[in-house]
């Protein structure tokens, strides 16, 4: 008697438990949360104070700018309503549009305008470039302020609508005058997004809700560009760093968008009917190895040049994306498919000829100097890169001694000036957003200013005046002649070797999200989710 | 007993300080540069260096040791060189979802794997034995993101049961709580029940050749009173010890599980942080691991004295 009660009780508990337990999960999804997963968790909220992307992506959720790049690459208007420049090119009048408003629900002023371009200016390369020309920024009323230049400058539209890292957001007065080295602490922007501070968990989740006084621009949404029409109640960035976690949830349905699944799992994607694959950034990313100018063997060109005859980008680009719907051979350094594209100076380099190299290096009398390749090994964009360019390296007669270790490591050594024997390094490969690089101001492995230049250090005065020459120059025609001169130039003086273009596919979920922006970067007005 | 307890709980205070001092310098010893992560992929020197000298990774290590260990000692573990918050309320946004985890997996654990060690000795020869022990090396021999991504694909996938990842907090419902635990327990569990089964085979094996279990049995008790009452109590010190060092293992085992199921807890905030080399954190959550696994200590220690009335301190 008393085993049948406890067998009954039991069973009764385990059928409580069950109902409790195995029910359908994918019900309890609201129908206008937009869930998530970005290419990494969001750690810092300061769009200027780093240059990371996932920063740079939040930035685009909470802050608005005056100018942004629409599908064509061109700049438009978004938050200015008119500007004129004047008759020598020295005074940009900008007016605001009429109704923007920062989420505390203050106006968006002048003030607030000019205090965050400078901000931005202070750390961002292209912004330093513009602040270098700006002689002042003139306040005429709340909604109307003049650039004043000190001489012509070419690329005034094109800085204040960079449309990637560092982004010129504009926010409050009060928070851009933060100095630009601490970070911000107060959140208020003025763009379509609202970041809910309270709900936001480091390493879990981060919110977004809808702007409700949010006023879009009239002209349709083109890349960054036109109206930002918000067409859900909540955005929800999910942190999952499991790639294969992420890809299981999209399938059950339990998440609606994976920003970057890694290519060895887009065949499962494309299997999955329920999948969809979006390539929302047509002008992908581009590998790029950088070389070590400061020290033997590669402070001597010759040996540098060697390694752009060495090499050729398709091996690279079947080594790490495999699919050739996803990569292109492309030898224009400013990127294929945009107004600089140029093959210009790469007649006979990226071609793998083992011989010539060889020649090159017996030329410049390469002495057998190890060659410290830097291989990072945690970021599957880039693992196989440094083993491919041991192996071609080789090939011609380099002696390579790749050394493994995590990104973060290789960050932290780059940034080196010691010799590789004493913990510098010689070369690493990595990896740019496109719309970072479009021309020679923005690509930052250009900038040969010696000890100012990035990591690699190269050290030009000739890449210099040609940088220069463009940024001053606004003629379309005239632009595409010093660009191709910077393109010539740097394969001469090798400040970096461009290995080929490469896409991420985005996954959704097919006819439930719909309208994801075609864009550098992953933005989420216009999107619409229908269905749980 | 109070005495006892007192002095372990004293001498908790140096071994922290020893861990305190070997986290500090392992983590500046390691390669990276926190300022290096917070600038971004792109920044230059200059920028890197504004942001050391910001975050006050310039000083003397001497210096930032001293700075961190004053204000260790007043509670304040510091803030996070990414989030905007202090590392004790990221520590504790964090501690749920490992805490529960790690409880549902050992009580999953100990509620399987004591009673199928108990009927293997009992067993011992047997059919029933050599099919625990094959499980037992199974359990052992797969990793754990093998018996969760198996789980996944069968009971959330497949079936779908249960979710495929994430975390509620029992205070949001039960229902949805146990929902999103079931899956990571089993798959963490694995490794526990196997590792106690076979720890509670042997010792129970041991206990069943001695006198008295022969002096029960000839005293006419049922093979069950037996078992329970003489041969698992007289078993039971070393499975608690094992038990004991299996929740000290799971503080670590937790990171993968935690990765596999999207669980956001202790483990991947370790990870993160490693990986970030935010300073703070990681010398915290060290610190915190450490003072964990001393007081687990100091409860298996306990527990001895109530399985064993000989055993007094």
């Amino acid at each position: 008697m008393k085993l049948s009660r406890i067998l009954a009780g039991a069973i009764a508990g385990t059928a409580l438990g069950a109902a409790v337990l195995f029910t359908p999960t994918t019900g309890a999804q609201a129908q206008n949360t937009l869930r998530v997963v970005m290419h990494s968790d969001l750690k810092i909220l300061d769009p200027i104070w780093t240059t990371a992307y996932i920063v740079r992506n939040h930035g685009y959720m909470i802050y608005d700018t005056l100018f942004s790049m629409d599908e064509k690459l061109d700049v438009k208007p978004q938050m200015v309503d008119k500007y004129e420049v004047s008759g020598d090119k020295l005074t940009y009048t900008f007016t605001l549009r009429d109704g923007l408003k920062f989420h505390d629900g203050n106006p968006v002023t002048t003030d607030d305008v000019i205090a965050s371009l400078r901000r931005w200016g202070a750390k961002d390369s292209m912004g330093q470039k513009l602040l270098s020309f700006v002689k002042d920024f003139e306040k005429v009323d709340a909604k109307t302020f003049k650039l004043v230049l000190k001489e012509p400058y070419g690329l005034v539209l094109q800085s204040l609508g960079k449309p990637s890292s560092n982004v010129p957001f504009i926010m409050p007065k009060r928070v851009a005058e933060t100095d630009p080295n601490t970070q911000i602490s107060d959140f208020i922007g003025s763009g379509p997004f609202v970041f809910a501070k309270d709900e936001w968990r480091p390493g879990n989740k981060t919110v977004y809700t809808k702007f409700a006084d949010y006023k879009p621009r009239s002209e349709p949404s083109s890349g960054l560009a036109g109206g930002k029409v918000v067409k859900v109640d909540r955005v929800e960035w999910l942190s999952m760093p499991d790639h294969q976690t992420a890809v299981n949830a999209l399938i059950a349905g339990e998440i609606d968008f994976i920003e970057a699944p890694p290519h060895d799992l887009v065949p499962v994607l494309k299997a999955e009917k329920s999948i969809e694959l979006v390539t929302w950034n047509p002008l992908g990313n581009q590998y790029t190895m950088r070389l070590n100018h400061l020290h033997k063997p590669f402070d001597n060109p010759k040996v540098r040049q060697a390694v752009t005859v060495v090499l050729n980008q398709e091996d690279f680009l079947k080594a790490v994306v495999g699919d050739p719907d996803y990569y292109k051979v492309c030898k224009a350094m400013f990127i294929c498919g945009t107004p600089l594209e140029s093959t210009a100076g790469m007649d006979g380099l990226l071609e793998s000829k083992f011989d010539v190299a060889r020649k090159m290096l017996q030329e410049a009398g390469y002495d057998g100097t190890p060659i410290v390749l830097m291989h990072s090994t945690d970021l599957q964009v880039l693992t196989n890169l440094a083993p491919v360019a041991k192996s071609l390296m080789e090939r011609a007669g380099f002696k390579v001694d790749m050394q493994s270790m995590d990104w973060q490591t290789l960050v932290a050594r780059r940034a080196k000036k010691d010799p590789p024997t004493a913990g510098g390094w010689h070369a690493f490969l990595t990896s740019w957003v496109s719309a970072d690089i479009l021309n020679p101001v923005m690509a930052g492995f250009m900038n040969s200013a010696c000890d100012k230049a990035m990591f690699g250090w190269p050290c030009d005065e000739q890449m210099e005046k040609i940088r220069d020459d463009f940024s001053r120059e606004s003629d379309p025609a005239k632009q595409k002649a010093l660009a191709e001169a910077a393109q010539k130039r740097a394969m001469e003086v090798v400040t970096h070797i461009h290995l080929g273009q490469w896409y991420l596919a985005g996954a959704a979920r097919k006819g439930v999200v719909a309208g994801i922006p075609t864009a550098p970067a992953p933005v989420f007005w216009n999107v619409s989710k229908t269905g749980k | 007993m109070l005495t006892f307890v007192a002095r372990r709980l004293l001498a908790t205070i140096p071994v922290l300080a020893i861990v305190a001092i070997f986290v500090f310098l392992m983590l500046r010893l390691t390669p990276g540069d926190p300022a290096a992560v917070i600038a971004g992929d792109y920044a230059n020197s200059q920028q890197i260096a504004e942001i050391r000298a910001k975050l006050g990774l310039d000083e003397p290590l001497v210096t930032q040791f001293f700075i961190w260990a004053g204000r260790g000692l007043q509670g304040d573990f510091g803030e996070s060189f990414f989030f905007k918050r202090t590392v004790a309320e990221l520590i504790l946004q964090r501690v749920e979802p490992t805490l529960a985890l790690a409880v549902c997996t050992i009580i999953l654990a100990v509620l399987i794997a004591v009673p199928l060690g108990v009927i293997a000795a009992h067993r011992h020869g047997g059919w029933i034995d050599r099919i625990v022990m094959g499980f037992s090396v199974l359990g052992f021999s797969v990793p754990v993101f093998v018996v969760g991504y198996l789980l996944i694909y069968v009971f959330a996938i497949q079936l779908s049961w249960v979710p495929v990842q994430g975390y509620r907090s029992p205070a949001d419902g039960l229902g949805d709580f146990f929902q999103r635990i079931i899956l990571p327990s089993c798959t963490l569990a694995v490794i526990y029940i196997a590792l106690i089964a076979r720890i509670t085979r042997a010792s129970v094996i041991e206990v069943l050749g001695e006198d008295y279990i022969r002096t029960a049995r000839a005293k006419g008790l049922t093979e069950r009173t037996v078992l329970m009452r003489h041969a698992l109590r007289n078993a039971a010190v070393p499975i608690v010890t094992v038990i004991g060092i299996g929740i000290a293992l799971l503080i670590g085992g937790v990171v993968v599980t935690e990765s596999v199921y999207n669980i956001p807890g202790l483990g991947r905030l370790t990870v993160d942080a490693v990986l970030a080399r935010d300073y703070p954190v990681i010398q915290a959550v060290i610190l915190m691991f450490s003072f964990v696994y001393v007081l687990i200590n100091l409860a298996i220690d306990l527990a001895y004295s109530f399985f064993d009335p000989r055993i007094r301190y």
